[in-house]
């Protein structure tokens, strides 16, 4: 070795600058990589919105509709069905208001939705993501008497009404979700798709 | 600053209480002591370990997307070159990582050549080099299957067929290997799996071992000295300096430079000219029709030189094992006293020249189709490829040698 | 070793230019412009109006196109997609690959990488080499793709040429008589014109074979500048430190 005094300074200053710059080459070489996790333009491509004919539902049927590998309910609302709505509130719903639940601004009105007469749900319980079945009718023997119409999910018990709201009581903790959605025509709703064509 | 450097050093010491983490960074980084006069030829060994990191971390990614199902598979690698973000490029990364993989480790034997690293105590680590080198064929050969182009499937086809010629065995065995009667969704299936993960290992856990060898007897240098030889007053080696910083240092500086290189192709000519990603790749498997010109890639074509040049099936196939294979028997059969060409004689530097000659022009040949004159090329140059290494115990013998020096030179 | 070196480098340098060389007919460069994006977009709708009927680009996406080209999505809508609706879907050939092989007597390419393995000088003077043929059924021939299944879908814009061998000044005609196209019947474009469209179409199935290379080059550039700038403080690192040695 030399007999040279060794520039410390130096030395640090230069490993310093080639090891923060090197590391934001690291930084930005590491970008494509987690980017390349994002959705691909395939799964775009098949997650997007959907045209649904919902000219053909009878008053008080429900369709499902696959979007984004999610069942999204259709239901023509009875005026029956819409004026059990108006029994329930806060002592019976864990979020009357839609306040904590998750739905698109047209949908946080008492009936969930742009048009009384038809109701759009993702159908996943918002528990743990069971689908939950579609029970109309009023009373029942595996309901009981006080059943007044709605949706029953079977893994755990949990109680929405005709408008997705969750019961109180019950393990889910919000409403059933409300996706975006717009009507095309009368008899055609865009699922996946706001009034203003943004998804 | 100093309370975050205290946390730090403070967690370095209860890890080191529990694992000799200290003690392997003296060995091998801090305290490892090297030949302080490494030239250009030393930084192929750590390119080699930044490409394998390159390709198992572009792989891993590719693994991610890619379907290895001969219905899905040429699909599948488009959707990555188009629908996947950023898909393009780790493919590109991982293709012309394939490529520099080979030229770095070519280079990185031709330095041994050069400077008798194989020589005694380094034969095990040339040994270990050796099958490292074989899994490393392997691994390129099993993932050419995968894109499922034309020269993918009927490259696999002949390669897979060049078995059958072992007596008794061949048939059966290349039956074995495909899974099925010809190249099929089987045979990608199962080459998947051996690419992605089985010779991956192997070739991590080789390159382990190559490295704790060579920490063992220490790196051999341009002049061929052993530095080992003459220590100083503290013990170390007095042509030796330490891994760390030293080399880290100059290795990094190396390192950019390849980059530099490696950037330029993936961003400006991955195809290269249709060396590193071939035209009739972008055809789909077709197995009832061959493409014009089938040729290996381009870092197989010496050894399918060799092959084509032999008029015999086995034995073609028989040569061309032993072109590769011979290169394990280097330390035995080089018997010089003397390691670095520097110190050696002419019929040794002769010897080398043709050697590198014939490699490349039988690495030339190999993508050509064959003619009459080129297979009697062919064949000239395997014999000397072949003399390079059949006549070394005599001609090393007998070559006149330098005296070699104690210590290193500065050139 | 410097000897070994540069003729390791002489040998590298005459294995590129021997493995450039090609079979068959010289092509004529075909000068695409990547770049030039109504170039490209002239070359989509040749491509929608006269391939798509057959052939399939199986790879390449509509709403890419609109992106890439510069077009709004109705306009790719309108214009270019007659076999979907949905901009994010693929382009799929009209015609079922099954009738195909049946009618053609071999089933017409996806054409999403023909660029790639073809080139685009193949592509561009197979458009400008089919001439008549009336011993096939499509009535064509092509010097550049002998006896191809293909019709000379782009016949009305180019006309149609003939092949005709020239004999040597002797006036017989020698084995080596030189062939060559002439034009028998003029079409819609001039001759300039059609190789300008052929220019535009064969630009597009090279975009459309790698979409990708509109922006590779861009960061390419970045990316290298970047390293050039990082080897500075490495390199002057390195000999900072290595003042001890020696």
């Amino acid at each position: 070795m030399t007999d040279n005094p060794v520039d410390v300074g130096r030395r640090r200053f230069l490993t310093g600058t080639t090891v923060v710059i090197g590391g934001l080459g690291a930084a930005a070489a590491s970008v494509p990589f987690i980017a390349s996790f994002q959705p691909s333009a395939k799964a775009k491509a098949i997650g997007a919105p959907v045209s649904v004919d919902i000219g053909k539902i009878e008053p008080g049927q429900r369709i499902t509709q696959k979007w984004r590998g999610q069942p999204v309910w259709i239901v023509r609302r009875t005026t029956a069905m819409l004026d059990t709505l108006k029994a329930l509130d806060g002592d019976t719903l864990r979020d009357p208001g839609s306040d904590e639940s998750d739905q698109p601004d047209y949908a946080t009105n008492a009936w969930r939705s742009t048009k009384e007469e038809y109701l759009v749900l993702v159908g996943l319980c918002t528990h743990l993501g069971c689908s939950p079945s579609f029970v109309p009718e009023a009373g029942g023997e595996t309901m009981g008497s006080d059943w007044i119409g709605g949706f029953f999910c079977p893994c755990h018990g949990s109680k929405f009404d005709l408008a997705g709201r969750v019961y109180k009581g019950v393990p889910a903790p919000k409403n059933l979700i409300v996706p975006p959605y717009r009507f095309e025509t009368d008899t055609r709703v865009v699922i996946g798709e706001d009034e203003g064509g943004a998804s | 600053m100093n309370a975050v450097v205290k946390q730090l050093t403070g967690f370095r010491d209860w890890v080191d209480e529990r694992f000799p983490l200290i003690q392997l960074w003296n060995d091998h980084m801090g305290q490892y002591y090297a030949p302080k006069n490494f030239n250009f030829w030393y930084y192929f060994g750590v390119l080699s370990i930044v490409v394998l990191a390159i390709q198992i971390l572009t792989g891993i990614w590719l693994t991610m997307n890619y379907k290895p199902d001969a219905e899905l598979a040429f699909a599948s690698v488009e959707y990555i070159m188009r629908d996947v973000e950023w898909g393009w490029l780790i493919r590109y990364m991982h293709s012309t990582g394939a490529s520099a993989f080979f030229i770095v480790v070519y280079l990185h034997m031709f330095r041994a050549l050069l400077y008798g690293s194989y020589q005694k105590p380094r034969e095990l680590l040339w040994v270990l080099g050796m099958f490292t080198y074989l899994a490393l064929m392997a691994e390129a050969f099993l993932g050419y299957l995968l894109p499922w182009g034309q020269m993918s499937f009927w490259g696999a086809q002949v390669i897979i067929s060049l078995f059958g010629a072992i007596p008794f065995v061949g048939e059966t065995l290349s039956l074995w290997i495909r899974g099925d009667f010809v190249v099929s969704d089987i045979t990608l299936n199962r080459f998947f799996s051996l690419h992605v993960i089985a010779v991956p290992l192997a070739i991590v856990g080789l390159v382990f071992l190559h490295i704790i060898a060579l920490h063992e007897v220490g790196s051999n240098n341009p002049d061929g000295v052993e530095i080992k030889k003459t220590k100083g007053p503290d013990g170390k080696p007095v042509d030796g300096i330490p891994f760390h910083p030293y080399y880290t240092v100059k290795d990094s500086v190396g390192v950019i430079v390849f980059l530099v290189f490696f950037a330029g192709v993936v961003f400006f000519a991955p195809e290269f000219g249709g060396w590193f990603l071939e035209a009739n790749n972008f055809i789909p498997a077709n197995p009832l029709v061959t493409p014009e010109h089938i040729v290996p890639v381009w870092y197989f074509t010496p050894f399918y030189a060799i092959l084509r040049a032999v008029p015999d099936k086995l034995i073609g196939v028989l040569l061309m094992g032993a072109a590769t294979n011979i290169l394990f028997l280097l330390p035995w059969l080089d018997r010089s006293p003397v390691k670095s060409i520097r110190y050696r004689g002419p019929i040794f530097k002769t010897a080398l020249t043709l050697f590198v000659i014939s490699f490349i022009s039988l690495g030339y040949l190999g993508t050509q189709n064959p003619t009459t004159v080129t297979t009697w090329m062919a064949r000239g140059f395997s014999v000397i490829y072949f003399g390079f290494f059949l006549l070394m115990p005599f001609y090393s013998k007998m070559d006149s040698t330098k005296p070699v020096p104690d210590r290193v030179t500065d050139k | 070793m410097r000897r070994i070196l540069c003729i390791f480098a002489v040998m590298c340098w005459s294995a590129a230019a021997f493995g450039a060389g090609g079979h068959g007919p010289a092509l004529e460069a075909a000068n695409v412009d990547l770049a030039n994006k109504t170039s490209l977009q002239r070359g989509a709708r040749l491509f929608v109006n006269y391939c798509v009927s057959c052939h399939s680009a199986s790879y390449m996406r509509f709403n890419r196109i609109a992106d890439d080209l510069g077009l709004s999505e109705e306009a790719v809508q309108t214009n270019l997609m007659f076999t979907t609706d949905k901009i994010g879907d693929v382009m799929q050939a009209a015609m079922p690959p099954e009738d195909a092989e049946q009618w053609f007597g071999v089933a017409p390419p996806d054409l999403s990488v023909i660029a790639r393995s073809r080139g685009p000088d193949w592509l561009y003077n197979f458009f400008l080499s089919f001439y008549i043929d009336e011993s096939k059924p499509t009535g064509v021939n092509n010097r550049v793709f002998k006896d191809t299944a293909m019709p000379h879908v782009l016949w009305e814009q180019q006309g149609l040429q003939r092949l005709v061998t020239t004999n040597d000044d002797h006036g017989e005609s020698a084995s080596g008589g030189i062939e060559h196209l002439e034009m028998e019947t003029p079409g819609k474009l001039n001759p300039d014109e059609y190789k300008q469209a052929v220019r535009d179409l064969v630009g597009f199935l090279v975009y459309v074979g790698e979409p990708a290379k509109l922006v590779r080059y861009r960061i390419g550039f970045w990316v290298i500048v970047f390293l050039l700038v990082l080897l500075i403080p490495a390199y002057l690192m390195k000999l900072e430190y290595w003042k001890d040695v020696h």
